[in-house]
């Protein structure tokens, strides 16, 4: 007798799309196929796409060290909210995650929550501070994969091109919060039609291009899996593109308010708004769209980037960069993106646990493999009113959305499901 | 009209009746006792974020002279400094019962942020680079007076455009009443993409200076947000200050203004500061009757009629 049958959904397999149902049965898919047999719970699931669970490689957990943001059982809750099954923490915490302990403080906690695999990047720079390399091999050897100084751009060329050698013995991936320091010390928004407006200073779309472009260099000298974070610009998606063409170790990420929003909306200076890099051009936002669905950006990573309501509820300069963003990407991904089933999975699951070298996830679904999958509804309308997160910065709240995270999965428990 | 927050959105109507209750309030305060009791019973809290001696004071006279009362606040000495947040400050002096609040912060739409939390007009007295929509009225209150109109004037705005909340009030406030602007200025002082702007611009200050009327000068400084934006002041002045061979090459009826501070001997001369057609204390004087007819429009009109 099985657990649960998920009956006639649209099955990413690892025999391709199928309409059928997926039998559970414990912690594993039992069997996938027509005739199921006897099982405790039926879900209909006609119209649902069903699938890996999401994978996101660029989430702010804020533990340790910045708890009333958010913490790893609230993040958890809100990763599961948004069909993900693992997600990897950015290591701008309190401390740095630079050493190998912290990585498996992050891990652990991960572990005692158990609604979402939580792995930690960990930091390129001691410290973040940019100068020396932090613990590479106490942290690999901790499980980390993804070393990056996110926050900042590491802008030391020679730091860089030595983490990138090093980090290249290792297997591992340099991943480039990639915005130019210099460019865009002064600026809050992007520089443009809009900031000119505001009088607010601005950061050039040529801060990003310029850094993606040395990395590229750097990539190319070193071999290197070279990932950038949050593109932002038309042009950077052309610099990964041509990259990629020349056979560099390549991906990149957008993030769901790069797909859903441009400059045009700080205008209102709601600092919930304020990301970095910043909001740019609608053309910027269509390129982004585009090179998601052609594929020369690999995935969506939320850069879910949780702040209390007292450091947003001040002027547009002064707040903190960031909006969450766990529990919408796939609607945006769906409804703002216009993936289809094969392309969602595929940007929002399986090439993301690639770049990580997340070996559990990210997999079409297979009777015997792990029962860590979700049921999408690809046309389900809906306005979000709440988030599980301890934060609210997400100007997703209240706006009307195509597309829905039904259920998620971990290894067999239901980590969430619509209207529980 | 509930607050008064920018001049992009003011319709030429709206702008005129102002300058025209500007100019009754002008008249008040020629007289012997120069106040009217129109906003008597009301309080008006100046909130000062950022230094200001002449903008304060002004909207202090303006407010006198309405008969309200007055509140101030200034940062140095405020909760401000001891980590209380801009919202919670203005909640706590709205509870203590004031009635409108101008506002002056060094970010950019501090003034809409109150706007939102609070439930009274708020104006805005400078937010930033990007508006301070009193300083607007009086400027076209200042060239009003000198020309009957704007319709039709050439105004020329040199310097620090980029920088400038004074130029973003004004660019919108003097075309919308009929006036031509060209924005001069180093391509470093000039804001980008400004295609939704009713300006011309151009780093040509002599090539546009003969058909000018009124030349708008800007205060400049070398540095700007941690980066280099001009040579020197000497090249500076040398390129786009208002020099004596400048002036004498104006139109004989053309007039300088300046918001002030001014820089003396960078983007004016000594000489020309002083001279008759530099109207600069008028716009000083100016402030007080427009700011008056801001406060009167937001508050007023319940006792006016």
């Amino acid at each position: 007798m099985h657990d649960l049958i998920l009956l006639n959904g649209s099955v990413l397999t690892s025999e391709g799309l199928r309409r059928t149902s997926v039998a559970i049965a414990g912690d594993r898919i039992a069997a996938i196929g027509d005739d199921l047999g006897d099982s405790k719970e039926a879900i209909t699931c006609d119209g649902m796409w069903i699938g890996p669970a999401l994978v996101d490689i660029h989430t702010h957990l804020r533990e340790p060290g910045h708890e009333w943001k958010e913490d790893i059982a609230s993040g958890s809750r809100a990763a599961a909210a948004g069909g993900y099954g693992a997600v990897v923490a950015m290591p701008n915490t309190d401390p740095p995650i630079d050493a190998g302990h912290l990585a498996r403080f992050v891990r652990d906690r991960g572990i005692d929550v158990g609604l979402v695999d939580v792995f930690s990047s960990g930091c390129i720079s001691l410290a973040r501070r940019g100068a020396t390399m932090s613990h590479f091999d106490d942290l690999w050897n901790s499980g980390v994969r993804i070393f990056t100084d996110d926050g900042d751009s590491v802008k030391d060329t020679a730091l860089l091109r030595a983490a990138m050698e090093y980090v290249a013995s290792l297997g591992g991936v340099v991943s480039q919060h990639a915005v130019d320091p210099d460019l865009s010390a002064a600026g809050f928004m992007h520089e443009g039609s809009v900031s000119s407006r505001l009088g607010m200073y601005g950061i050039p779309s040529q801060a990003d291009d310029i850094t993606i472009a040395r990395d590229i260099t750097l990539a190319e000298m070193t071999g290197v899996h070279y990932h950038v974070q949050h593109l932002s610009t038309a042009s950077g998606v052309e610099l990964v593109r041509s990259a990629k063409n020349r056979g560099v170790r390549i991906t990149a990420e957008v993030s769901p308010h790069h797909l859903t929003f441009d400059h045009t909306a700080v205008a209102s200076t709601d600092a919930n708004f304020k990301v970095m890099p910043p909001l740019r051009e609608p053309t910027d936002r269509t390129a982004l769209i585009e090179g998601l669905s052609d594929g020369t950006i690999d995935a969506v990573a939320t850069d879910h980037a949780p702040h209390a309501a007292l450091e947003k509820e001040v002027p547009f300069e002064e707040a903190p960069n960031g909006m969450l963003g766990l529990e919408w990407a796939a609607s945006v991904a769906i409804g703002v993106a216009g993936l289809d089933q094969e392309r969602f999975f595929d940007r929002m699951s399986i090439r993301p646990a690639s770049i990580a070298a997340l070996e559990h996830h990210g997999r079409p679904l297979a009777a015997r493999d792990h029962a860590t999958l979700v049921v999408v509804n690809p046309s389900e309308v809906w306005k979000p009113a709440t988030t599980a997160s301890k934060s609210r910065n997400a100007p997703y709240l209240g706006m009307q959305m195509t597309g829905r995270v039904h259920m998620t999965m971990l290894r067999g428990e239901v980590t969430h499901v619509v209207g529980s | 009209m509930k607050h008064f927050l920018t001049t992009e959105d003011l319709d030429r109507n709206t702008i005129e009746e102002l300058l025209d209750e500007a100019d009754g309030f002008a008249e008040v305060l020629t007289r012997p006792i120069p106040k009217v009791p129109a906003l008597r019973g009301k309080t008006i809290a100046t909130m000062f974020f950022e230094p200001s001696t002449r903008t304060k004071m002004s909207f202090d006279k303006a407010a006198k002279a309405l008969s309200a009362d007055t509140v101030s606040f200034s940062p140095g000495t405020s909760a401000l400094s001891k980590g209380e947040s801009l919202k919670d400050t203005a909640l706590t002096i709205r509870a203590m019962g004031v009635d409108l609040m101008v506002v002056r912060h060094k970010a950019t739409g501090a003034a809409w942020r109150l706007a939102d939390w609070l439930d009274i007009p708020i104006v805005n007295g400078g937010d930033g680079a990007h508006q301070h929509p009193t300083q607007a009225l009086l400027d076209c209150q200042t060239i009003r007076q000198r020309f009957g109109s704007l319709e039709g004037l050439e105004i020329a705005i040199v310097g620090d455009i980029k920088h400038s909340r004074v130029a973003r009030s004004n660019v919108f406030a003097m075309a919308t009443l009929g006036a031509k602007v060209t924005l001069v200025g180093p391509p470093t002082l000039l804001p980008v993409d400004v295609g939704s702007w009713p300006v011309t611009t151009t780093a040509d200050l002599d090539g546009v200076l003969p058909n000018i009327d009124v030349v708008y000068l800007l205060r400049v400084q070398t540095e700007r947000g941690g980066a280099s934006v001009f040579p020197s002041f000497a090249e500076y002045a040398e390129r786009f200050g208002m020099s004596d061979r400048r002036f004498s090459a104006l139109k004989p009826d053309a007039v300088v203004l300046h918001p002030g501070p001014m820089n003396r001997g960078v983007e004016i001369s000594h000489d020309v500061a002083d001279d008759d057609r530099a109207l600069i204390l008028e716009q000083v004087s100016n402030g007080v009757a427009t700011r008056m007819a801001v406060l009167f429009r937001l508050l007023g009109r319940e006792h006016h009629a």
